[in-house]
């Protein structure tokens, strides 16, 4: 199949911008994308938890994550759904924080991602941690707002934005790289915008994969 | 062929909906019966092989096979949209690849529960997907579209809409218009709110799957009243554009 033919007239309106991932285009909006509802969730009830392959599971309530150390961090994101937003001004506990306390165990190699409301996203763990992955609590400069995955998100931008789980409650580590979510639905296991793993096709090991849209 | 991988659709025909919104007909070499809900990619490619990709719903239904209809709004200095409308004549090719999607989407199968559309402007197209395939397919699970649109110019679909709902007494339509409703309109004027929410949900059934899809604000208004009304989080399903369109 000729995968490049010219669209006769078809001309760039946009720079070329190299830090535009491909198949992305820039925007200055903060488009929301949710499968349902915006859940709600009352600060005192709120909690995040590490469990999974650990030695010992631990949890924060919000008190008390909200005096962990934390940095400031200006990603670029990148939806799948093809818009990037460049320079975001966000808050949060990285999570190679939040693994000083916790022993993992060895055969600890992945990550579900799960979410007040029943999402789920599934990473590698090497993704999450080097100053790779942190849970953001405030975005350009306000506490982050519901329809945007407050009053805590994942922000995991060197991955499509999908990876970075809404009204995240905590991180599971598993042995084996199990489906979230979109993943179960045909997205990528991975979903880095560079190599353009939009969908589970696009991975590298695509057609080993049991799973099929 | 993989249906994620890109083919050249040919452009059959180009039918204007509104002042700004046209539905193409593309003819697909390999087609792959779609659910109700999905979308596809298009992809244009500039001299130099600089590419841009945008989403588009499917707004024909799975049985309408070998093409499938794609309604694209003008968005202000859409780079897509904007050669899709000034550029592309029917005969011409344009690469696609799909169907995608597994989530917005109703099956559409017999003994379904009833069904509560709600869109706001192009957020009507996939809605029109699955309103299509339950009058093809002769199912008569009772349905209701709340229809949310700015003024009567911007409704999209509005007369096979309306002879829809004239042909089938199980097919209700619902409008409100949010800026100018035609002349001597007594239906709603305004966005959706809990009373206009809850007069809908009166209208049906009991326990209906609710779809909402359209700019944020409606989404997120409807999907919270929906869900504080008490129907479960699992039967409203959104689907949102952002103000950058699809």
């Amino acid at each position: 199949m000729a995968d490049f033919f010219v669209n006769k007239g078809f001309r760039p309106r946009r720079q070329s911008n190299p830090q535009l991932p491909p198949g992305q285009y820039e925007t200055t909006d903060f488009p929301v994308l949710t499968a349902g509802p915006t859940p709600r969730i009352a600060l005192s009830q709120w909690e995040f938890r590490l469990e999974g392959l650990v030695e010992e599971p631990v949890k924060w309530s919000w008190d008390e994550f909200n005096k962990l150390p934390m940095q400031d961090f200006n990603p670029d994101i990148h939806c799948v759904t093809k818009w990037s937003k460049f320079n975001t001004r966000w808050r949060g506990v990285s999570v190679d924080t939040l693994l000083e306390h916790v022993r993992l165990k060895p055969e600890a190699q992945f990550v579900t991602e799960f979410s007040y409301g029943g999402y789920t996203t599934n990473l590698p763990l090497a993704d999450l941690r080097g100053g790779k992955g942190f849970v953001g609590l405030q975005f350009e400069g306000e506490p982050l707002a519901p329809e945007h995955g407050g009053p805590a998100r994942l922000v995991v931008p060197h991955l499509y934005f999908w990876k970075s789980a809404k009204w995240v409650q905590g991180l599971r580590f598993t042995a084996q790289d199990e489906p979230g979510f979109w993943e179960r639905a045909g997205y990528s296991m991975r979903g880095d915008p560079w190599k353009e793993q939009r969908y589970l096709d696009d991975d590298e090991d695509a057609g080993t994969g049991a799973i099929r849209l | 062929m993989s249906r994620l991988d890109w083919q050249q659709a040919t452009v059959t025909a180009i039918r204007p909906e509104t002042p700004r919104v046209k539905t193409f007909t593309l003819a697909l070499p390999a087609f792959t019966p779609h659910l109700a809900g999905q979308h596809y990619d298009l992809r244009l490619t500039a001299e130099g092989g600089y590419q841009a990709e945008r989403s588009y719903s499917v707004a024909s239904p799975p049985e309408q096979t070998g093409e499938i209809e794609l309604t694209v709004e003008l968005i202000a200095d859409g780079e897509v949209s904007g050669y899709l409308f000034e550029g592309v004549a029917v005969g011409d090719l344009l690469a696609v690849r799909g169907p995608i999607g597994g989530y917005f989407v109703w099956p559409g199968a017999a003994g379904a529960a009833p069904l509560l559309l709600v869109g706001g402007g192009s957020g009507v197209v996939p809605l029109m997907a699955m309103l299509r395939h339950r009058q093809r397919v002769g199912l008569r699970v009772p349905a209701l579209l709340l229809l949310v649109v700015r003024t009567p110019e911007d409704a999209i679909y509005h007369a096979e809409l309306e002879a829809m709902a004239q042909a089938d007494p199980a097919f209700t339509l619902v409008l409100s218009y949010t800026r100018q409703a035609p002349a001597g309109w007594a239906g709603y004027q305004r966005r959706p709110d809990a009373p206009m929410l809850a007069e809908v949900l009166a209208r049906l059934p009991p326990s209906p799957q609710c779809y909402v899809c359209g700019p944020t604000g409606l989404v997120e208004t409807v999907a919270n009243t929906l869900q504080a009304s008490g129907l479960p989080p699992t039967a409203i399903l959104t689907e949102r554009f952002g103000p950058t369109g699809r």
